[in-house]
């Protein structure tokens, strides 16, 4: 039998209705690998036993009554960017201090309703600002994998990173994550694991700490294309609370997933060929190419211009919509305060001591970019080559029905390696950041490993709400990969 | 268009982030490079261009005018750092 | 005629411009589903969405949007199909998501025009620039604690009209009439209850001075005015110090102001000082604001009598006069009540009744039109008395006394209280006698000439009939008797 946390979640229901494992033990035998492996990898924050043996009990009465829902007593990590009711959430900053919030999101709501289990809440770049998960105010999270015949330790990516690590880590079978601009692919890409940005509007962000309103969008990661499909069809759905919810009926993205490429016309943009992307990454590429013609799609050449433009144009809209989203941490209605000689004393001091520093950079461009005199040169700007870089998008979708990329340019790299520059900590979403500027749906596959033994993700765009599409290629791909390999550092190893 | 240490100092305060003056200098360097980075859009020609708001939702969705939700006085005052019975409490402010 | 200031050097014109902060007429709040009413027990009015909580997101109530619709058509103003909210972007202790939601760029109203009435009887057209709705904030409260505001969170996020007239106004009396007509229009659409005292209407003032022909200069912006009175007060002490600061060689700096009313000057606010920079941007929560013609034109077909065409029905079809159309149609409620007294009666004598005795009555007994004891039915029934000849104009005038006073109707207050008119001839002729016989040397007097004790004799016999006598026939039968 599969060792309870190698379970993927398919096969956790399966086993789970079959009776072969109790939601208890599997939720127990999840607890026992977090208590052992999470100082080290330190990919949970919070962890809730408590929650999450009670949801287990519940799991299994439901199911020996024969009510098993389609999460019923899968174990989960929650990024912790989604609020959940009575647990602390923070959103890895020193700033919400204690903040328990009396609500729940909508997606971590949907997932109970389908009675997932919550093994606890996933680490995180500070407000999900970073792609190293090196910002998080508890410390830095380990990624499971490691260079051969090398100890150092390298990042998770980010900044679903906590939730990447953990499922890599087999510390969960799956998690929620976010992705702002790649937050749910790259660090999916560094852990080996599969990881989907739903289209714009697919996933309510009620309840889920903002970042950059306009880009945000919540998905899941997990081992396998399939689970990913599960998870996705618990958390979408149209939600009256978000005014941004596309009404819009949820497809069966399982169903998707098998479909096969047969036909499909797949759209590989010159423009992703970028200065600094590793040779392994594009023969890695150049492989994905075949595997998919071979299985039956065409392949087409096309142009996306604006893609160069992606970067700037995302560090203009993000830090300015987040400027403005993290006004409300004031120390006034929750978090932390400093005290201070009057209110703007206070305002400043608590904000300076609760946000840490990529955070409070990002707060000040946004400020910057926002202020008079310079709105139209930067952000309506931005704006506009947004639109540039959606139209290119429109465009290609004429010509293909799904797009082949990269899904970051290089593999995993070093604790101790990342930059001090900002500019080059930001390029690692070089090609994941479009998809969130367009609002396509866009997702990362393990499909092989580099030299050193990293795990190297491709990436498939599709077009605005044609995530079956993407699931069927992210099939495909995974089972001609047919990626096994494991991190070092995992539960039951 | 380059910040000065003054125009790090005013947009700190209007971002209410208290910044001290031995950090200035390594702010201005790290804004700089961004900025400077972020320069490049100039080179776009976006004439005539809509800008793009966002994603999602065409319009806007109207909510019916019912009474639905408040009532909560001690839920919205639970994690207060400083509260004065069924107040939220800051420093005087002057008007 | 027109109004101006007259300083050291010169003389000084006033432009006034006003910024009217309406509350809009809902259930729930523009963006939660939080209640509006006034009054609430501290912070018991508040959703996770108005207290700016992690995570929370705003949706937008249809019926807050209807009421800017009614509104800008009120206003003859043009309805946006298309608008959108945006940011702005400041810290205060009372605006917990660090910004309010409002509508910067694109309102859902733009320019209008109404008329405002002034005393000497002339009418002017003012401009409106637009209408947008925004969120309000809280409230701080900075009385009760010697170091400490405190924050009640009720009114955040209660929808607002902000409405911005063009600088049109040229003097205190101006703004006045101004903010009258708005607030008549707003309580006539009901989508705003226009209680300046609970705040549902605020003013900021715009005012500058200038030399006669003169382009604009500076101008102070005067926050938050919540009175009519006020209002004219601030543009007059505001006007007065920027024609000092001018005349004594000084800037007037563009800033916001208070104005103190104890002490009836404006004052800088030191609270907005590096507030200027607001950082306005579309608010990504919220797709644009996008309205069909079709649903305008229904709430259109459906909108009420408005104040102007009320006036002009009651002095065309009424035969009113200008004034006292205007005066029973201040208030929505005082027409009402008025059409319902006229209806099947003598409008202009309605009107008389109204404008004079009963609201005369109104004011001595403390009373609005909204609680009067005497109800339209009963005044109407009043003047079917006199219609009838069942009172004088006298009696009918103390019995309204007595409806005042009781609340009762005006056919048990005659009943009770014995006050029928006389007009039995009879019974007249002989009160009369009994006056002549106890007079024999007036009446002597008076057929010798003295034309003049006429109005003695009426005043002697309505005495006696105590006031009850019916005039006309006193008079008729005591020049038959007198000879
Ligand atoms: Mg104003
Ligand atoms: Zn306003």
């Amino acid at each position: 039998m599969t060792a309870a946390t190698d379970f993927t979640i398919a096969g956790a229901r399966a086993a789970l209705a079959r009776r072969e494992i109790s939601a208890t033990e599997l939720a127990t035998a999840h607890l026992d690998a977090i208590a052992a492996l999470n100082p080290r990898v330190n990919a949970y924050i919070t962890v809730t036993p408590e929650v999450a043996l009670a949801q287990a009990a519940a799991a299994d009465a439901a199911l020996s009554k024969g009510e098993a829902g389609p999460l019923t007593g899968i174990p989960l990590a929650v990024k912790d960017l989604f609020c959940t009711a009575g647990t602390r959430t923070t959103a890895a900053s020193k700033i919400l201090g204690d903040f328990k919030p009396p609500y729940e999101s909508t997606v971590t709501s949907q997932l109970l309703r389908d009675g997932a289990v919550f093994l606890g809440k996933a680490n995180l770049d500070e407000f999900a600002m970073g792609s190293s998960n090196e910002s998080s105010a508890f410390g830095g999270v380990e990624n499971p994998w490691k260079r051969q015949g090398d100890d150092a330790v390298l990042v998770p990516g980010g900044s679903s990173g906590g939730s990447a690590a953990a499922v890599a880590a087999r510390l969960a079978l799956g998690a929620t994550a976010t992705d702002t601009g790649g937050s749910i692919r790259q660090p999916a890409a560094f852990c080996g694991i599969v990881g989907i940005k739903p289209t714009y509007g697919r996933c309510s962000r009620f309840g889920i700490v903002a970042y950059a309103s306009s880009l945000d969008q919540a998905g899941p990661v997990a081992r396998t294309v399939e689970d990913c499909a599960i998870l996705l069809n618990s958390m979408a759905g149209f939600d009256p609370k978000d005014s941004t919810s596309a009404d819009r009926a949820v497809p069966d993205f399982a169903a998707a997933v098998a479909r096969g490429v047969k036909g499909l016309r797949i759209g590989i943009p010159r423009e992703y060929r970028v200065e600094g992307l590793s040779p392994e990454i594009d023969a890695l590429w150049r492989k994905g190419m075949e595997w998919l013609k071979a299985e039956g799609a065409t392949l087409v050449d096309i142009s996306l211009p604006h893609t160069k433009y992606a970067l700037p144009t995302y560090y203009i809209v993000a830090p300015a919509e987040a400027s403005s989203n993290l006004a409300r941490y004031d120390g006034v209605r929750f978090g932390i305060r400093e005290e201070g000689a009057d209110l703007k004393d206070l305002y400043e001091r608590s904000r300076a001591a609760g946000f840490g520093a990529e955070v409070k950079r990002r707060i000040l461009i946004g400020t910057y970019v926002l202020s008079a005199g310079y709105y139209d040169a930067y952000y309506v700007k931005a704006q506009q080559v947004r639109a540039l870089i959606k139209r290119d998008f429109d465009q290609a979708w004429g010509q293909v029905d799904a797009i082949l990329t990269p899904a970051t340019p290089t593999a995993a790299f070093g604790r101790d390696e990342t930059q001090d520059d900002p500019v080059a900590m930001y390029l690692n979403d070089v090609f994941t950041i479009t998809a969130n500027l367009a609002g396509i749906p866009g997702m990362s596959v393990p499909a092989g490993l580099d030299a050193r033994g990293l795990p190297l993700g491709l990436q498939i765009l599709g077009r605005p709400f044609d995530e079956e599409t993407v699931f069927a290629v992210g099939g495909a791909i995974e089972r001609v990969a047919g990626f096994t390999a494991t991190p070092s550092v995992r539960a039951a190893a | 268009m380059s910040l000065d240490t003054a125009t790090v100092r005013r947009v700190a305060s209007l971002a209410r982030l208290r910044v001290e003056e031995a950090e200035l200098p390594r702010l201005e360097a790290e804004l700089n490079g961004i900025l400077g980075w972020i320069e490049q859009l100039q080179a776009v020609d976006t004439t005539g261009v809509e800008p793009m708001a966002g994603g999602g939702a065409e319009q806007l969705r109207l909510r019916e005018d019912r009474v639905t939700d408040g009532g909560i006085q001690q839920q919205v005052l639970a994690n207060a750092p400083d509260r004065a019975d069924v107040f939220f409490s800051v420093p005087k402010v002057v008007e | 005629m027109s109004y101006t200031i007259e300083g050291s050097t010169g003389t000084w014109e006033v432009v006034i411009g006003l910024e009217v902060h309406a509350q809009v007429t809902s259930e729930a709040k523009l963006f939660s589903g939080a209640a509006t009413t006034f009054g609430a027990e501290p912070n018991s009015q508040v959703s996770f969405i108005d207290a700016g909580f992690p995570g929370m997101l705003p949706v937008i109530n249809g019926e807050c949007v209807a009421q800017a619709v009614r509104t800008g058509l009120g206003l003859n103003a043009q309805v946006n199909l298309w608008s959108r909210f945006d940011r702005k972007n400041y810290f205060y202790a009372d605006l917990p998501q660090g910004y309010q939601i409002s509508q910067f760029a694109y309102p859902i109203i733009g320019t209008g025009q109404i008329e405002i009435q002034l005393a000497d009887g002339s009418t002017k057209q003012i401009g409106i620039t637009r209408l947008h709705l925004e969120q309000d904030a809280g409230k701080s409260l900075h009385d009760q604690h010697p170091t400490k505001s405190y924050i009640d969170l009720n009114r955040s996020g209660v929808a607002l009209m902000e409405i911005v007239s063009e600088p049109d106004l040229r003097s205190p009396e101006e703004a006045g009439a101004y903010l009258t007509k708005l607030r008549q229009i707003l309580r006539y659409l009901g989508t705003c209850d226009g209680n300046m005292e609970q705040g549902s209407l605020r003013a900021d003032v715009n005012v500058s001075v200038r030399r006669p022909g003169e382009g604009f200069r500076t101008r102070c912006e005067v926050k938050n005015v919540n009175s009519i009175r006020f209002v004219m007060q601030a543009v007059e002490a505001e006007a007065r110090r920027q024609v000092e600061l001018w005349e004594g060689g000084e800037e007037v700096v563009q800033e916001t102001r208070l104005f103190d009313t104890t002490r009836g000057v404006t004052r800088s606010m030191r609270s907005k000082e590096d507030a200027h920079d607001y950082r306005y941007f579309p608010d990504p929560d919220l797709p644009p604001l996008v309205i069909e013609q079709a649903w305008v034109d229904q709430l259109k077909a459906a909108l009420p009598e408005l104040p102007d065409a009320r006036r002009a029905r009651y002095v065309g079809d009424f035969g009113l006069t200008p004034y006292d159309a205007h005066v029973l149609t201040l208030e929505k409620e005082t027409a009402a009540f008025y059409e319902t007294v006229a209806k099947g009666r003598d409008p202009k004598v309605a009107a008389n009744w109204l404008t004079g005795d009963f609201f005369a009555g109104l004011n001595r007994t403390g009373h609005s039109i909204g609680d009067s004891p005497v109800t339209a039915a009963h005044l109407g029934e009043l003047l079917d008395l006199i219609a009838d000849s069942t009172l004088s104009g006298k009696l009918a005038k103390e019995v309204l006394e007595v409806m005042f006073e009781t609340g009762k109707a005006p056919g048990v207050v005659v009943e009770e209280r014995g006050l029928k008119q006389v007009t039995d001839t009879g019974a007249i002729e002989a009160v009369i006698d009994q006056v002549m016989a106890a007079n024999a040397g007036k009446v002597e007097e008076y057929r010798s000439g003295k034309d003049k004790l006429f109005g003695f004799f009426v005043g002697q016999t309505m005495k006696a009939m105590q006031g009850k006598g019916n005039p006309a026939l006193v008079n008729e039968l005591l020049k038959t008797k007198l000879g």
